[in-house]
């Protein structure tokens, strides 16, 4: 059935147990981004170390898909360099904008290629984008105040 | 309002929609029921604009070939039903874009007041003057005050929602002053299906000699509407929310009031007397129609206001508080399902927006999608709204003539099961 190939147990997992959720300190930059088709939104913090993510933080309002998402992007980034979190954001941005005929890669994005449905549904695409935004902008706002 | 007509015959009626009969989503039943949002177009509409396109098809008001003249006819026809059907004059009604067109051509030609004539001067808007909304709008009437105060220096006041969903007019005397200019506000709210006392806020605006912009939307569709026995000054609706086509909507205005308003949209069509030093302009309504206007879609909504008046607007607002009615009951007996605005069908239309406990509205409207029905998810183009009622979204199920009880139970089990599987029921 469609809605258990977008739904996958492993999103509804990170959308009952989220990783990382919360805001904390100490952190570089914060990005607050909206959803303006359904108002959903997310604050998120990062905090970046001699060019590594050592924490993302985040809070917000929002479905299943965004927050599952936000908590999937934690998983990937925090330790890693920004080059290899952001090659992980492309490859994800990759996905979520293929209408579903893109092949993910799990080495690098894990459990992200459980929205490989979700890709399917243009409508759903920006939900789970909104936190992988806010993280690029957020980094992106470090490195200009560094 | 109650009908003693016999009630609609839905599945003649049906047979008329061809989209009800297709499928979605690996073969389920369409439930449309996100009218509100846009309606479902009859064969009639659509043959009649196919019809004129065939036989008629030319620019209106200009040219004086047969074709021309008969193109202007089947326009200025539609002007005609339509009038009639929402109770104004001929000359009262202008072809928009849409119905956020209308809004903003009302609030651009104040601001253009200023600079016009001194038969404008009425709607000149000074710094400090006080221009009124409420918080039930849908964006399309609520930016365009906001801008309009923005660039006047004009203050933005609004009436505030109760819990349950209507106006909160306790305070109408101190909200609306001696310094109102206008009183923009919506005669039944696109979220809540709350149909506002509209003769009481006339009433008052009138009294401060303030102008009246009603959103006519979700209530000309829906039911009968006289705007001369409203007594509103402006209003603004739109084609696709009465089985009419999209990309045009329709102003109403009060014929000694559209004669001083300055125009909006400038260029052709709408000038008397075009010099290079400057330009006089035309009566109302072409006043207001600057440039080519649409005319297949003025036709096919002149068809779908024929449509309505057969099938009788007081037989369908009878039929939508039927399926009100159910859809309340059946939702509201959910346990985790918290009915949003009014709990009751007292005073509104055919809106019911509700949420479910652990299930975000994106994700409920997924649900019910793949089992094929259609509700709108979101904030509805009113944010403002949500916020005061404590929602961050909503799921919203609106309903039309074409509608059944039987769909209004498809609803119910669809929430059933949007709960089972999210593992909350």
């Amino acid at each position: 059935m469609q809605l258990q190939q977008m739904y996958q147990e492993i999103i509804l997992d990170h959308y009952k147990n989220p990783h990382g959720r919360g805001l904390r300190s100490p952190y570089d930059a914060e990005s607050f981004q909206v959803n303006p088709t359904c108002g959903d939104e997310v604050t998120l913090r990062v905090h970046v170390v001699d060019d590594v993510v050592q924490d993302v933080s985040y809070d917000g309002q929002g479905c299943s898909i965004s927050q599952a998402s936000t908590s999937v992007l934690t998983d990937l980034v925090v330790g890693k360099p920004v080059g290899e979190a952001f090659k992980k954001l492309d490859a994800f941005v990759e996905l979520m904008q293929g209408r579903g005929q893109v092949e993910p890669d799990e080495d690098v994005l894990e459990d992200g290629i459980a929205f490989a449905g979700v890709a399917k549904y243009p409508a759903r695409v920006k939900c789970a984008l909104l936190g992988w935004m806010a993280f690029k902008d957020a980094v992106v706002r470090s490195q200009g105040a560094a | 309002m109650t009908t003693t007509a016999a009630p609609l015959d839905v599945t003649a009626l049906r047979a008329d929609f061809p989209i009800l009969s297709r499928t979605v989503r690996d073969g389920k039943r369409l439930v449309y029921l996100d009218s509100g949002a846009t309606s479902q177009r009859p064969t009639q509409v659509l043959d009649a604009e196919k019809a004129f396109l065939q036989t008629a098809n030319a620019a209106v008001h200009r040219g004086a070939h047969q074709l021309a003249e008969e193109a202007t006819d089947a326009y200025e026809g539609a002007r005609q039903r339509i009038a009639d059907f929402v109770g104004a004059d001929f000359g009262e009604l202008v072809f928009t874009k849409n119905a956020t067109e209308g809004f903003n051509l009302v609030a651009y030609a104040m601001g253009n007041a200023a600079t016009s004539g001194p038969e404008a001067a009425r709607f000149v808007v000074n710094p400090g003057d006080e221009i009124v909304v409420t918080e039930m709008e849908h964006h399309a009437n609520l930016v365009p005050w906001q801008q309009l105060a923005h660039r006047t220096g004009a203050v933005l006041k609004w009436f505030k929602v109760t819990p349950d969903g209507r106006l909160d007019l306790s305070d109408i005397d101190s909200v609306i002053t001696p310094r109102t200019r206008v009183v923009a506000f919506t005669h039944q709210s696109n979220v809540l299906g709350t149909i506002n006392p509209v003769d009481v806020l006339v009433a008052a605006a009138q009294r401060v000699g303030a102008l009246t912009v009603l959103d006519a939307c979700q209530s000309v569709p829906h039911g009968p509407v006289d705007f001369h026995a409203l007594g509103v000054d402006f209003a603004s609706f739109s084609g696709h929310k009465m089985l009419g086509p999209s990309g045009i909507g329709v102003l109403y205005g009060r014929r000694e009031l559209l004669e001083a308003l300055p125009p909006f949209i400038t260029g052709g069509s709408m000038i008397e007397l075009v010099r290079m030093e400057g330009s006089t302009f035309a009566p109302p309504p072409q006043r207001f129609e600057a440039g080519s206007p649409m005319t297949s879609q003025a036709v096919g909504l002149g068809a779908a206001v024929d449509y309505l008046s057969v099938v009788g607007m007081e037989r369908i607002h009878a039929h939508e508080h039927a399926l009100t009615v159910a859809a309340l009951e059946g939702l509201g007996a959910i346990p985790g399902v918290r009915l949003i605005g009014p709990q009751d069908a007292v005073d509104r239309g055919g809106a019911v927006p509700f949420e479910i406990e652990g299930i975000h509205p994106h994700d409920a409207g997924q649900v019910l999608d793949s089992l094929g029905i259609a509700v709108r998810v979101g904030h509805h183009c009113a944010w403002p709204l949500h916020r005061c009622l404590n929602a961050q979204a909503s799921v919203r199920a609106t309903f039309y003539l074409y509608n059944t009880l039987d769909e209004v139970d498809a609803l119910v089990d669809g929430v059933r099961e949007a709960q089972k599987f999210f593992g909350v029921a």
